[in-house]
């Protein structure tokens, strides 16, 4: 990969540690992804923000970092561990440690946006320009639906962008590189959110490449749909986007049995004892839809639903109806290895997202029953 | 007998140890243990082994990105591998984990690792991008 004589004097320490090291791993991942320079970002997106996903080696790091350096360009963060304004039924030791990280970032100049979903709350930079997307699902998105390109990346990755303003040029930056070489084609009608999860988690376990074909109709990619794909992409595989310009690719299909496979392998169980909205975190579009569902109705369970604080602060009387339904709104948070819901409380749980189904199944050891969020508010709302 | 082999150079850095050979991914998040190196998973064919000191010579890692703070915390608890070949790909967790850890690592894709056994002495000279093998 070539430097600038910057970018190489920053590497060998002549502007300090912090973007030395900031350097060092993006010198290091573009080596490993045959970059041949580095490139400027408009933003950065940064994940590994809950103390459950980067633990005491992280909490070290980030002290570490934070008196070294700062980030350049605008710099958003992913959902911690909990509701910064609530009283969450969590250990001290846990607390200690999401608050150190909170504060190391904040150090950083960071944006404490708490969101995996940053595509629906902030001003986008224009079609074609390029970003550093740590949150899977969230890159997959601007990828597939806004023209906008990230690659696939990860914490570290996205930090490192984020103090450098600067990513490898490699792999889904490169326009000749943002097309598929296998197609996945549905075979059946898919109407539900769910469903089109479902196809996003075969896609993405299916191709063995950075982009994926999906034969469907751009009528039914509405910002729900496009949401549930991309989370479902994202939680399977490496893959980092998807789309429905396809010329000579390998064929696929996504018919009854393979779908019923991929359900099979989440929905683990019959009925649930809480109601799960929320991974990613609920935007304004689900939250009028769940509105709409379940006016005048009450929930028969338990219901937390997740999403941006500042989505509940511009839309208080959506908010408060659903209260009145008797969910609990959680912010700051997601369901992706929370440690809000566990097995102690909970032997299975209800939900509409495949992220959230696959993270109880594996993190938090949670059985999953599998439903689209019609056929929830139905079952358990009167 | 010795041999050197090239490989491309992810992290920089040069380090001598006994190999340790794997034919299996690793999953840092939920493999290993921190504290003593040692790989926890029964499928495993380094079940039970630490990477401490070794020269840790895989295909690449899977799973999660955060994985690539578990080599910092290898590192931390002075159990870390003194140096890593991919020999599969070089992913961006084993690359980005070795970037904050100080760990040199090769990417050693299409290379031929088969006189290799757990007693040969392996040298990484990351920085000219040379391996080199010294049968006892």
């Amino acid at each position: 990969m070539e430097l600038t004589r910057k970018e190489e004097g920053a590497l060998q320490g002549e502007y300090g540690d912090g973007l030395k090291l900031a350097y060092k791993i993006l010198v290091a991942i573009g080596n490993a992804n045959n970059a041949t320079k580095l490139i400027p970002i408009k933003w950065a997106h940064i994940s590994g923000v809950n103390f459950n996903t980067i633990g005491e080696a992280g909490v070290k790091f980030l002290s570490k970092l934070d008196k070294e350096t700062k980030v350049t360009v605008t710099t958003t963060l992913n959902p911690m561990g909990f509701d910064s304004k609530k009283d969450n039924k969590i250990s001290e030791d846990f607390k200690v440690n999401q608050l150190s990280i909170i504060n190391s970032y904040l150090s950083l100049g960071v944006r404490p946006s708490f969101t995996c979903i940053p595509y629906e709350i902030f001003d986008l930079p224009k079609k074609g320009e390029i970003v550093s997307f740590a949150e899977s699902n969230a890159a997959v998105f601007v990828n597939s639906i806004l023209g906008i390109k990230s690659n696939k990346e990860s914490s570290l990755s996205s930090l490192a962008s984020a103090i450098t303003g600067k990513t490898p040029y490699s792999d889904l930056l490169i326009n000749d590189l943002r097309r598929p070489s296998v197609s996945i084609k549905p075979d059946i009608d898919i109407k539900t959110e769910s469903d089109f999860g479902l196809l996003g988690y075969f896609a993405g376990k299916i191709a063995n490449d950075i982009c994926v074909g999906l034969e469907i109709n751009s009528e039914s990619l509405d910002i729900i749909n496009s949401k549930a794909i991309s989370a479902g992409i994202g939680t399977s595989g490496m893959c980092g986007m998807f789309t429905n310009k396809i010329n000579n690719c390998e064929r696929i299909s996504f018919g009854k049995p393979e779908i019923t496979h991929v359900k099979d392998e989440l929905n683990t169980a019959e009925k649930g004892d809480l109601i799960v909205f929320g991974s990613p975190q609920l935007g304004l579009h689900e939250l009028n839809m769940l509105g709409h569902l379940t006016d005048g109705k009450k929930f028969k369970k338990p219901c937390m639903i997740f999403c941006p604080r500042s989505v509940t602060e511009c839309n208080e009387e959506m908010i408060n109806k659903l209260r009145m339904a008797g969910a609990d709104i959680t912010c700051d948070s997601c369901t992706c290895l929370t440690p809000l819901i566990t097995k102690n409380d909970y032997d299975s749980i209800i939900t509409n997202s495949i992220k959230c189904a696959y993270y109880m199944k594996h993190s938090n050891k949670i059985d999953v029953s599998l439903k689209d969020m019609k056929s929830i508010i139905k079952e358990y709302c009167e | 007998m010795m041999m050197n082999i090239y490989c491309k150079k992810i992290v920089g850095g040069k380090a001598e140890g006994l190999a340790l050979l794997s034919i299996k991914p690793l999953n840092m998040l939920s493999m290993l243990d921190t504290k003593s190196g040692e790989i926890k998973d029964k499928e495993h064919d380094l079940f039970n082994q630490t990477l401490k000191n070794r020269i840790l010579i895989f295909p690449n890692c899977i799973g999660s990105s955060v994985g690539a703070y578990v080599f910092y915390s290898l590192k931390i608890n002075g159990v870390n591998p003194k140096a890593i070949i991919c020999t599969n790909k070089c992913d961006i967790i084993t690359a980005s984990g070795c970037a904050i850890s100080d760990i040199p690592l090769v990417d050693g894709t299409g290379a031929s690792f088969k006189s290799l056994n757990n007693n040969t002495k392996v040298t990484v000279d990351a920085d000219n991008q040379m391996v080199i093998l010294s049968t006892l």
